[in-house]
C-alpha cells in the first residue's frame, strides 16, 4: 500500500508526515506538485506548510498546481484523501471540501497543542477513533478559522468530524482557539473519503514528541486506504 | 491606454470582499480600535483587498470579460468572497 504525499513549493511538513505514516507501516512516495500522475496511490496526503507562499489566499494557487488534476480525479473516484492544515486549505479551495479558512479570531499565529473532540467516525480520518474521544494535537496556523456559507447543511449532514474542545471534551468559546465557526477543526465530504483538519497529527505521533494522540487519525487513514484498495 | 495595432491596454481595479455574515477578524478588530479611539459612530468595518490588473484586448468589453473569468476562477473564492470590477481611471 502506497500513500502519496504531495509536495508544493512552500510545503514544510512532508518529512514529518512521511515519518509518521511509515511508523504506522505505510509505504510512502513524495510527489512534486509539477508532476501530473499519482500513479494510482492508495491514499493521498496534502501536508502542512505555506504552499506558493500562501499568496492571494491560502491554497488558492496550489489548487491549480498540475498534480491537482489527478488529486481531484482520484479523490472523486473514492481514494482516501486527507489535507492537514495548509492541505485542508487547499482541499477547500479545490472544492473537494466545503467552506474555507480565514485569519484567526485574535489575528495571532497559533502554535500550541490544542484539544479536539471526535464528532463522527464516519470518515477516512476518524474511523478508528471513538465519538467523544478527546485528542491533544498541536495546531500551527494563522488562517485556521473555519467559515462556510452553508454551515447549517454541513452540520445537518454530519460532515463535522472534529471540534476544538477542552481536555474534558467541553466545546464553547473558551475552548475555541481560533474562532472557527461552531469550533470546527475538521470536516469530511459527502462521500466520506476526503477529510481536512487544521491540527498536525504527525506532531503527536511518538512519545518523544509529547503525545501519540495523532496516531489514531493516521491509523484511521491507513485503514481506510487499505479498505479502499481491497 | 496605449495603442498597438488595434490592441489596447485596459486597466481595472478588482475589489474582493468577505461575504456578509462570515467571520472578518481584521474588520472586527479595527472596528473595536476605532471605537476605542472615540470614533463612536462607526457601525461597520469590513476588510477586503484590491487587485490592479492591466489587460491587453481588442475592446473594453473583451478585457472586462477576461477579468470576470479571472475573478471566478482564481482571484476570488466564491465560497466566502464576492468581487466587484471597476475600470481604473
Amino acid at each position: 500500500m502506497t500513500i502519496a504525499v504531495v509536495v508544493f513549493p512552500g510545503t514544510n511538513c512532508e518529512h514529518d508526515i512521511v515519518h509518521a505514516l511509515e511508523l504506522a507501516g505505510a509505504d510512502t512516495e513524495m510527489v512534486w506538485h509539477r508532476d501530473t500522475d499519482l500513479r494510482g496511490a492508495d491514499g493521498i496526503v496534502l501536508p502542512g506548510g505555506f504552499a506558493h507562499g500562501d499568496y492571494l489566499r491560502t491554497g488558492a494557487i496550489a489548487r491549480f498546481s498540475p498534480i491537482m488534476d489527478d488529486v481531484v480525479t482520484l479523490a472523486t473516484e473514492g481514494t482516501p484523501t486527507i489535507g492537514i492544515c495548509n492541505g485542508f486549505q487547499i482541499l477547500c479551495e479545490a472544492g473537494l471540501l466545503p467552506g474555507g479558512l480565514v485569519a484567526n479570531r485574535d489575528l495571532k499565529f497559533i502554535c500550541e497543542p490544542v484539544h479536539i473532540r471526535v464528532e463522527s467516525t464516519d470518515s477516512v480520518l476518524t474511523r478508528a477513533a471513538e465519538v467523544g474521544q478527546v485528542l491533544r494535537i498541536p495546531l500551527n496556523s494563522y488562517e485556521g478559522n473555519y467559515v462556510a456559507d452553508n454551515i447549517q447543511r454541513i452540520e445537518a449532514e454530519g460532515d463535522v468530524i472534529l471540534r476544538y474542545s477542552g481536555s474534558g471534551g467541553e466545546v464553547d468559546d473558551g475552548t475555541n482557539p481560533n474562532g472557527s465557526t461552531n469550533s470546527i477543526a475538521g470536516i469530511t465530504n459527502a462521500a466520506r473519503n476526503v477529510a481536512g483538519f487544521m491540527p498536525h497529527p504527525e506532531r503527536a505521533s511518538e512519545a518523544i514528541l509529547g503525545s501519540t494522540d495523532g496516531m489514531v487519525l493516521i491509523e484511521s487513514f491507513l485503514a481506510s486506504a487499505e479498505l479502499a484498495r481491497a | 491606454m496605449c495603442e498597438d495595432g488595434g490592441i489596447l491596454t485596459y486597466s481595472f481595479i478588482v475589489s474582493i470582499a468577505r461575504k456578509t455574515g462570515l467571520s472578518d477578524p481584521e474588520g472586527a478588530t479595527t472596528h473595536k480600535a476605532l471605537t476605542d479611539l472615540g470614533f463612536t459612530g462607526v457601525s461597520m468595518v469590513a476588510f477586503g483587498r484590491t487587485i490592479s490588473i492591466d489587460v491587453e484586448a481588442m475592446s473594453q468589453d473583451e478585457a472586462r470579460s477576461q477579468v470576470e473569468a479571472m475573478c471566478a476562477k482564481l482571484l476570488a473564492n466564491p465560497v466566502m468572497e464576492t468581487y466587484h470590477i471597476e475600470p481604473a481611471s
